[in-house]
C-alpha cells in the first residue's frame, strides 16, 4: 500500500483494482492559446445534460460563471492584468489575483490609465477542470464509494449511490466538487458533481466533449504520460518566445496530490487564476492516523492484557 | 437470480476478495457505471450537418434516437473545422429542443393583446390573400413616364442570411414573379 | 472587393491563414465572433507568423496577438493610408508583381483632379444631389462606363433626383464582377514614371498620410504603426505572404466600402493577392450570409449579381446587357448575356422565348434605393401593406429599433417565421414604445402571423460559408409540430397564389402564372430542396445533352438552349453529383481539400491564383509556388483548380480589341476585371472616390483633420424628424454628446438573440446588456463597476450595467482625450427571451454607405451619464431635453457638403 495515499503513483488505476490497466488519461490545458471562449462550458453541459447555473452577471471581466461547481464541470477564468514585472512574489494590489475566483472585482485596476502602456496589457484566460487527482481525497473520504477511480485513472461520481453526504465537499483541495443545488426537479439535485473526464465517451473510444469542441486545442486529451511530455515541450517553447512568468501546474507527481490528471500551462502564479499554489490532498495522513490508532489500539490492548496478567496474582 | 454471484457482487464482498482492498475501483464501480455507454453509441443514425450561426461553416454530426436529435458535436472530417465548435455550435442540440421554442402557428388579431392558435393550412391561405390584396393595392404598371415598372411596393421582405440558398432562391424566385421588389436580408445591415 | 479585384467573396479561405507569415486582423473580432475559423491563424502563429489586431478595443483576440494597435473606431483609412503612403515612400511595393498584375503603369484622364486640390472632395462632384460624376476618374482613352452599371446613363427625365436614385441602386452589384470599361485597351507608361499614371497618382493622393497624420487622426502612436508597416512589408515579396481579415466592423460605415479597398490597395501593393497565405478574408457573420448575396434577397440583384433592371435604363434586354458589360471589356463578365438568358430560362421556362425577350419584360423595375430602412420609412408613410421577417429580428438588430418598431405598427400584416418568440413578433405587447405610451396594444391594427420554422438538421439545403464554399446540411428530422422549412412555406405560398389567380386574364399575372414551379415534394409536402440545387445550377434544354446538367457556366448560351438559375453556382451539380454534398474527409486529401463542398467560382479555392505565379507563369518561390504553367502539358497546373483559362500560356497576347475571354493575356490574373488587372485605382464602379480618403464618420465629436469637408460627402442620409443626428465636429452642440460609441458581438451570443437568448446555457454566459469603458471614463462621468450608466444619442436613451475595464483606452486625438464607450447589441426587450436588456441599436439613427446601402452601425457619438434611465414617458422628454442643449434640427449633421470654414485645421489642403 506505499503511496497509496500520497506520493508519486505511478498507476492509479492498478492501484484501485484495474488489473488490465488502460493507458492513464487525462487534460493539458494550454492557456497561452485560450481565447476564452467557453466552447468547453457548453459542450459539457450538453453532453452531460448539465442545468444553467444562474443567470448573473458577476462583473469579473468576461467571466459569469463564477467557479467551478456541481453544475459547472468546465469554468474559464477572466483575469484582466496590466504588465508588470516578472519578479512574482510581490502582490501589490491582492485584488488582482481574486479576479478570477470569480468575486466581483470591485475598483478594477488603473484607475489611473497612461494610455502609452495600454498596449502592455495582459487578459488572461484559463479553463479550470476536476485536475483527478493521483491522490483524490475526495474519493478516499467518500463513505459510500459512490466515488471511484476509473480504470482510466480518473475519479467519477456514480449518481445511483451517492447519498449526498456531501464528506468529499471540503475534502477536495482545489474546491472542485459540490453539491449540486435546485429545486426538486433538477437532476441529481443534492448530489455531489463534478467532471467525469467524460467516461462514458472514454468508453466508446471518443475525446471529452470540452477537449474535442476547443477550437485552438488549448484544451489537450491524452495519455497522462505524453501530455506531461507535450507540457514540458510548450513550456520551453512559451518560455523561450519571453513568456518569462509562464510555468506548469499539476503535472508534478511530487506534488502535493500525487500530480493531477488535469495539468496547466499557466503564464502567472496559479493565485492570479484562482488555483491554490501547494494544494496538498486533505486525506494524506490517513495512513498515518492509521498507524497511530493501530498503535493506540494495540497499546490498549496491551494495557488490557497487561491489567488482566498483572491483576493476576 | 443466482444468490451466490448476487453475495459475490456485494462491494464489501469484492472489496475483500478481489485487488481492490480499499474499494476505491473495481470493487467500488457500480452495475449501472459499468454498463454507462456513451449516447452517441446507441444512436440510430448520425447525420453529417453544418453548423447553423456563422459563416465558418464548421462541420456538425447530428444524432437522432427515436426520431429525436440526442447530441450534436464536431465533425472531425471537416478541413475547415476539424471537429472544432465554439460555444453557439455546441449550443446547437438546445437550439433544436429548446423547451422555449415555438412548434405552434399562432395568430395575434388587429387590437389584440395575446395570441391565438391557428391553423397551417389556414393562416397560409390568409398570408396568400393578403399577398395578392397588397400587391393590388400597391401596384405599379409604369412610372409617370409611362415606362414600364410592373411591381408592387406594397409587400416587403427582410432575412436570408440564415436561410439555405435554395430557400433564398425561391423567396426571391416567387417575389420577383410577383413585382415585390423590397427583398432584403441581413447582408445589407 | 469587387472593384478591387473582380469579385466581391473573399479571396482565399481559412485553411490558407496556416501558411501566413504575418495576419492582420483589423475591423474584425475574429476569436470572438470566428472562434473555430481563428484555428487556422493560431497555426500559423504556432507556425512562427506574427498576428496583428488593429482595433478599438482590446478584445479576446487581441489577448493572442502578437500586438494590439487601438485606434479610434471610424479612423481606419487613416491607419490604412498610413501604410500605404509607408509603402510607397519607403519602396516596399513588389514591384514584378505591381507592374505585372495592378493597374499601377495605366494613365488616367488630365482632368482627374483630387481631394485635396477640392477641400475633400473629388472631381465631379455635385453638391446639388450629394453625387459624383465619375467621367473625369476614368483611364485615359477609355470613356468611362457609369457608376452604376450604366454605360448609357438615362435622359434627364425623371426629375433632379432620379440620376443620383438610380445610382444609389447600385449596391452589392460587384460581388461577382468587377465594374464595366468600354474596353480593355489601356495606355500604360512601365516606368510608372508619368504624373498621370495610377502608381503616382496613389503616391501623391496618400503623401499626406504621415505617421503624425495618423496619430492626429486614430491616435495611434507612430512606434506602433511603424511596426505594423515593417511586419507587413517584411512578410511580404517572393518568399512571404501576409494576409488581410476584416468583418462588420469594416462594412459598417458610411465608408465601409472604401475600408475594404484600403486593404485592396496595400495587398496589391504588397503581391498579396492569389498567393497562398495571402489574399483579403472577409469574414461573414451568418450560415449563409454569403449565399444570401449569390442567390439574393437584396433589392438590387438577382442571381450571381446580376443587376435589377432599372428604369429608363432597362427597358429590354438589349440594352440591359449592353449596360451591364460591354463586349469588347475583357474577361467573363462579357458574357453576361449567356446568364442573364439563363435565368430568365430558368425562371419562366417555355414561356421564355427569343420572340418575347426571354420574357425580360417580366422583371420589376427599380428606380432608386429600395433598401430595408427605406421600405421601413415607406411602412411609416403607410405603403407597405405586408411585411416579411424570416429568421431576422430587426427590431433589435437593424439600426435605429424605434424606427423599425413603428414600422411595423404600421402594417396591415406582419410574418415573422422563425425557431423562437423573437423581439420583432411582439413588438406590439412589450415594444420599448409601448413602455413609453408612444404605441398602445389596443390602437395597433397589425395582424401578426407567427409561422415556427424548421432548423437546420430538421430539412436538407446548402449553406455558402465565408469563403464561397457550399455544403450540403443534411436532414436528420422531421421538424416538430407546426415548424416548417422556408423552402415548404415559400413553395406552398406560392401554389395558393397561382391557383388564387390561375383564371385571371391580366398581363400582370402573367410572370406569377408562367413562373415554373413544380418542384417534387415528399410524403410531407416538403419539396425537394436538391430539385432547386439543380435548377439553380441549369440544363442543357435542347440538342444532343438536352435534360442533362450543366457541368460549367461556360456551357451557358443566350439563345435560350441552357437554364441556371445561378451562374456563378452552375457546377455544383455538375455530373449530376451534389458536389455540395461531398464529405471527404480533411485528413485524406490535400490541404487545399478541394473534394470537401464545392466553391463558387469552378470550386477554386482561391481567387486570381494565376496572380501565385510570376508573369512567366513560376512560382515567385518554392515555399509559395500553388499554381504555376506546366510548359510540356501546356496547362496551368497545383494545388487548386486554377482561376484562369487553363491553355491559356503566360505569354499569350490576344489581338488588340479582343473582348471577353479571349481578350485575357496570359499575364491577366483578375479575370472577371475589364482590364485583366487589380485595380489600386477604382476608375469605375464605386460611387464615392476611386480611392480611400479619410473622412470622419456621420457622428464624430472630432473635425476631419485633412480638409474641411467632414464626412463622406455622398453618404445617404435622410432628413427625417424621426431620425435625427448629433452635431458633429465644429458643428454648434457637437459636445453635447461627446463620447465614440462601437457595437459589437460576443462570442456567447449570436446577432440579435434569436439563437442565442433563448438558450440557457449560452444566455447564462452573458446573462446582461453591459457597457464597456475605460477607468478614466469612469472617473469623469462618475461611473462604477457594476453599476447602471444611461446612454444617449439623439434618438434614444438605454441603460447597461457598467464594466470598467483597462481594455478599453482612451485616445489622444486632435490634442485632447477621446473615450469610447463599447456596446455589444445581443439585448432586446422581448418578455420571450430567457435573457432580456435594451437594445444598443436603439441609439443609431439611419444613415448609409452609398455604394451597398448599409447603415453606419459601428460607431456614432453619444453622452454617458451614471445611473438608469427615466421610465415612461419622462423618457421621451429625457431624450429630448438633450435636443434641445444640442439645438438639433433635421437639417443636423445632415449636410453632405460641410461648408468650408475659417477654422484652423491640422493641416491645409495642399496648393493646386
Amino acid at each position: 500500500m506505499s503511496n497509496s495515499f500520497s506520493g508519486p503513483l505511478d498507476d492509479p488505476a492498478a492501484d484501485a483494482g484495474w488489473q488490465e490497466s488502460q493507458p492513464r488519461k487525462g487534460f493539458f490545458t494550454d492557456t497561452s492559446v485560450c481565447i476564452g471562449c467557453k466552447a468547453c462550458e457548453v459542450a459539457c453541459k450538453e453532453w452531460n445534460g448539465i442545468p444553467e447555473d444562474g443567470l448573473n452577471m458577476l462583473g469579473s471581466s468576461y467571466d459569469n460563471t463564477g467557479a467551478l461547481s456541481a453544475s459547472t464541470w468546465r469554468h474559464v477564468a477572466f483575469i484582466e492584468q496590466p504588465a508588470r514585472s516578472v519578479e512574482p512574489a510581490v502582490q501589490a494590489e491582492p485584488s488582482r489575483a481574486t479576479v478570477g475566483l470569480g468575486m466581483p472585482a470591485v475598483g478594477l485596476p488603473g484607475d489611473s490609465m497612461d494610455p502609452a502602456t495600454a498596449t502592455d496589457f495582459r487578459w488572461l484566460m484559463s479553463s479550470d477542470v476536476c485536475k483527478h487527482c493521483t491522490h483524490a481525497a475526495c474519493l478516499d473520504v467518500c463513505p459510500t464509494g459512490a466515488l471511484f477511480r476509473t480504470e482510466f485513472g480518473t475519479v467519477v461520481v456514480q449518481d445511483d449511490i451517492c447519498n449526498g453526504c456531501g464528506y468529499c465537499v471540503p475534502a477536495c483541495p482545489f474546491g472542485v466538487i459540490d453539491r449540486r443545488m435546485g429545486d426538486e426537479n433538477t437532476k441529481n439535485v443534492g448530489i455531489a458533481q463534478k467532471c467525469t473526464l467524460c467516461y462514458d465517451r472514454l468508453g466508446a473510444g471518443d475525446t471529452p466533449a470540452c477537449a474535442q469542441a476547443c477550437p485552438t486545442e488549448s484544451i489537450q486529451f491524452g495519455d497522462v504520460e505524453e501530455l506531461r511530455e507535450r507540457a514540458a515541450a510548450r513550456l520551453a517553447t512559451v518560455q523561450g518566445q519571453g513568456a518569462a512568468g509562464a510555468r506548469l501546474y499539476g503535472e508534478d507527481p511530487g506534488d502535493g496530490v500525487g500530480g493531477s490528471g488535469a495539468m496547466f500551462l499557466l503564464l502567472d502564479e496559479p493565485e492570479v487564476y484562482g488555483l491554490p499554489p501547494d494544494p496538498v490532498v486533505t486525506t494524506k495522513d490517513l495512513p498515518e492516523m492509521w498507524k497511530k490508532a493501530a498503535l493506540a489500539a494495540v497499546g490498549l490492548l496491551a494495557g488490557a492484557a497487561a491489567a488482566f496478567l498483572g491483576g493476576r496474582p | 437470480m443466482d444468490l451466490r454471484k448476487t453475495l459475490l457482487s456485494w462491494p464489501v464482498v469484492r472489496q475483500v476478495t478481489g485487488s481492490d482492498p480499499l474499494g476505491r475501483g473495481t470493487a467500488a464501480q457500480s452495475e449501472r457505471t459499468a454498463n454507462w455507454t456513451a449516447r452517441t453509441q446507441t444512436a440510430d443514425r448520425v447525420i453529417q450537418s453544418i453548423c447553423p450561426y456563422c459563416a465558418v461553416g464548421c462541420g456538425q454530426r447530428v444524432y437522432v434516437k427515436d426520431e429525436k436529435v440526442i447530441q450534436i458535436e464536431g465533425d472531425p472530417d471537416s478541413p475547415v473545422s476539424r471537429g472544432r465548435l465554439c460555444p453557439k455550435g455546441s449550443a446547437s442540440e438546445q437550439l433544436v429542443n429548446s423547451p422555449g421554442r415555438q412548434t405552434a402557428m399562432l395568430y395575434r388579431a388587429p387590437h389584440s393583446s395575446s395570441w391565438q392558435p391557428l391553423d397551417l393550412e389556414t393562416a397560409t391561405d390568409m398570408i396568400a390573400d393578403r399577398v395578392i390584396e397588397a400587391r393590388r393595392r400597391h401596384w405599379q404598371d409604369t412610372d409617370e413616364h409611362g415606362r414600364p415598372l410592373r411591381r408592387t411596393m406594397g409587400i416587403a421582405s427582410l432575412g436570408g442570411a440564415t436561410l439555405d440558398n435554395e430557400e433564398n432562391y425561391l423567396i426571391k424566385k416567387l417575389f420577383t414573379a410577383l413585382g415585390a421588389i423590397q427583398i432584403e436580408n441581413q447582408a445589407r445591415i | 472587393m469587387g472593384a478591387s479585384f473582380g469579385r466581391g467573396g473573399a479571396t482565399n479561405f481559412l485553411q490558407d491563414l496556416q501558411h501566413s507569415d504575418c495576419i492582420v486582423i483589423q475591423g474584425s473580432n475574429m476569436a470572438e465572433c470566428h472562434p473555430v475559423g481563428f484555428q487556422w491563424v493560431m497555426e500559423a502563429k504556432a507556425r512562427g507568423a506574427k498576428v496583428i489586431h488593429v482595433d478599438p478595443r482590446f478584445t479576446r483576440t487581441s489577448a493572442v496577438a502578437d500586438k494590439h494597435v487601438p485606434l479610434r473606431a471610424g479612423s481606419d483609412i487613416a491607419f490604412l493610408g498610413g501604410i500605404i503612403n509607408y509603402i510607397l515612400t519607403n519602396d516596399k511595393y513588389f514591384p514584378e508583381y505591381v507592374l505585372a498584375y495592378t493597374n499601377a503603369s495605366t494613365i488616367l484622364r488630365d482632368d482627374f483632379v483630387d481631394v485635396d486640390d477640392l477641400d475633400g472632395v473629388f472631381s465631379g462632384y455635385d453638391p446639388e444631389t450629394a453625387t459624383y460624376d465619375t467621367e473625369s476618374w476614368s483611364y485615359a482613352g477609355v470613356e468611362g462606363m457609369a457608376a452604376a452599371g450604366s454605360r448609357n446613363p438615362p435622359a434627364h427625365a425623371g426629375g433632379e433626383s432620379e440620376e443620383s436614385q438610380a445610382a444609389r441602386g447600385a449596391g452589392h452589384e460587384l460581388g461577382g464582377h468587377g465594374a464595366a470599361l468600354a474596353h480593355g485597351q489601356v495606355q500604360t507608361d512601365t516606368t510608372l514614371q508619368d504624373p498621370r499614371t495610377v502608381f503616382q497618382v496613389l503616391k501623391r493622393h496618400y503623401a499626406r498620410y504621415t505617421p503624425e497624420m495618423v496619430q492626429e487622426v486614430c491616435g495611434v502612436a507612430p512606434e506602433d504603426l511603424l511596426e505594423v508597416c515593417e511586419a507587413v512589408t517584411a512578410n511580404s515579396g517572393r518568399d512571404r505572404t501576409t494576409a488581410w481579415v476584416y468583418s462588420v466592423g469594416w462594412t459598417h460605415h458610411t465608408v465601409g466600402v472604401q475600408y475594404i479597398r484600403g486593404s485592396a490597395i496595400i495587398q496589391l501593393l504588397l503581391g498579396n493577392m492569389g498567393r497562398p497565405g495571402g489574399g483579403i478574408m472577409a469574414l461573414r457573420g451568418h450560415a449563409s450570409i454569403q449565399g444570401s448575396t449569390d442567390i439574393p434577397t437584396l433589392f438590387n440583384l438577382l442571381p450571381g449579381y446580376l443587376p435589377m433592371p432599372k428604369v429608363g435604363a432597362h427597358d429590354d434586354l438589349d440594352t440591359y446587357v449592353d449596360t451591364i458589360c460591354s463586349p469588347d471589356q475583357k474577361g467573363f463578365w462579357a458574357n453576361a448575356r449567356d446568364y442573364t438568358v439563363s435565368l430568365l430560362k430558368a425562371y419562366w421556362g417555355d414561356a421564355a422565348t427569343p420572340e418575347n425577350d426571354f420574357a425580360f419584360d417580366y422583371l420589376p423595375k427599380l428606380t432608386g434605393d429600395h433598401g430595408t430602412y427605406q421600405s421601413v420609412m415607406n411602412m411609416i408613410a403607410d405603403e407597405v401593406d405586408g411585411y416579411f421577417l424570416l429568421g431576422q429580428n430587426p427590431a433589435v438588430g437593424s439600426a435605429h429599433g424605434k424606427l423599425q418598431r413603428l414600422g411595423m405598427a404600421h402594417l396591415k400584416w406582419l410574418v415573422v417565421r422563425d425557431l423562437n418568440m423573437i423581439d420583432s413578433a411582439t413588438f406590439w405587447k412589450d415594444s420599448p414604445e409601448i413602455e413609453t405610451g408612444e404605441l398602445r396594444t389596443a390602437d395597433i391594427a397589425t395582424e401578426v402571423f407567427f409561422f415556427p420554422a424548421a432548423s437546420h438538421v430538421e430539412k436538407g439545403g446548402t449553406f455558402t460559408q465565408t469563403q464561397r464554399m457550399l455544403q450540403w446540411h443534411r436532414k436528420a428530422i422531421e421538424p416538430p409540430g407546426d415548424c416548417r422549412s422556408d423552402l415548404h412555406f415559400f413553395f406552398q405560398l406560392g401554389r395558393k397564389i397561382r391557383e388564387r389567380l390561375a383564371s385571371s386574364t391580366d398581363q400582370r399575372d402573367r410572370p406569377i402564372l408562367d413562373l415554373t414551379w413544380d418542384y417534387p415534394v415528399d410524403e410531407h409536402g416538403e419539396p425537394s430542396a436538391e430539385a432547386v440545387l439543380k435548377e439553380i445550377n441549369g440544363y442543357h434544354l435542347s440538342g444532343a445533352k438536352a435534360g442533362q446538367l450543366l457541368s460549367s457556366f461556360n456551357e451557358m448560351k443566350s439563345d435560350g438552349s441552357t437554364s441556371g438559375g445561378c451562374w456563378i453556382y452552375t457546377g455544383v451539380f455538375a455530373d449530376g453529383v451534389n458536389q455540395a454534398d461531398r464529405r471527404k474527409p480533411g485528413r485524406d486529401q490535400s490541404w487545399v481539400a478541394p473534394e470537401w463542398g464545392w466553391a463558387w467560382p469552378a470550386n477554386r479555392r482561391t481567387l486570381y491564383n494565376r496572380a501565385s505565379a510570376d508573369a512567366d507563369g513560376k512560382p515567385w518561390s518554392e515555399q509559395k509556388a500553388f499554381i504555376w504553367w506546366d510548359e510540356e502539358q501546356a496547362t496551368w497546373t497545383g494545388h487548386d483548380v486554377p482561376d484562369f483559362p487553363v491553355d491559356k500560356a503566360p505569354s499569350y497576347r490576344p489581338e488588340r480589341g479582343t473582348g471577353g475571354p479571349a481578350g485575357l493575356s496570359g499575364d491577366d490574373p483578375f479575370i472577371m476585371q475589364a482590364d485583366g488587372k487589380g485595380w489600386l485605382y477604382a476608375p469605375s464602379g464605386i460611387l464615392d472616390g476611386p480611392l480611400p480618403s479619410h473622412y470622419e464618420p456621420h457622428e464624430s465629436p472630432v473635425a476631419n483633420a485633412f480638409y474641411s469637408q467632414q464626412a463622406n460627402p455622398t453618404r445617404q442620409v435622410f432628413r427625417r424628424s424621426d431620425n435625427l443626428s448629433n452635431p458633429s465636429g465644429e458643428e454648434a452642440g457637437s459636445q453635447v454628446y461627446p463620447y465614440v460609441f462601437t457595437t459589437y458581438r460576443l462570442t456567447e451570443h449570436h446577432t440579435a438573440g434569436g439563437m442565442s437568448r433563448w438558450l440557457p446555457y449560452l444566455s447564462e454566459l452573458q446573462p446582461e446588456f453591459f457597457c464597456e469603458i475605460s477607468p478614466a471614463l469612469a472617473a469623469e462621468r462618475g461611473l462604477t463597476h457594476l453599476g447602471w450608466a444611461t446612454i444617449v444619442t439623439a434618438r434614444a436613451a438605454i441603460e447597461a450595467r457598467v464594466m470598467v475595464t483597462e481594455r478599453v483606452v482612451p485616445l489622444a486625438v486632435g490634442g485632447r482625450t477621446v473615450h469610447q464607450v463599447g456596446l455589444p447589441y445581443h439585448w432586446g426587450v422581448g418578455e420571450d427571451a430567457v435573457v432580456t436588456g435594451d437594445s444598443a441599436n436603439d441609439l443609431f439613427g439611419v444613415v448609409l454607405d452609398p455604394n451597398v446601402h448599409i447603415q453606419e452601425s459601428k460607431v456614432a457619438s453619444c453622452d454617458i451619464r451614471p445611473g438608469r434611465r427615466p421610465t415612461g414617458p419622462a423618457l421621451l422628454e429625457y431624450v429630448a431635453e438633450y435636443r434641445r442643449r444640442a439645438g438639433i434640427t433635421v437639417e443636423t449633421g445632415n449636410v453632405q457638403r460641410t461648408p468650408p470654414t475659417s477654422h484652423e485645421h491640422g493641416l491645409h489642403p495642399r496648393e493646386s
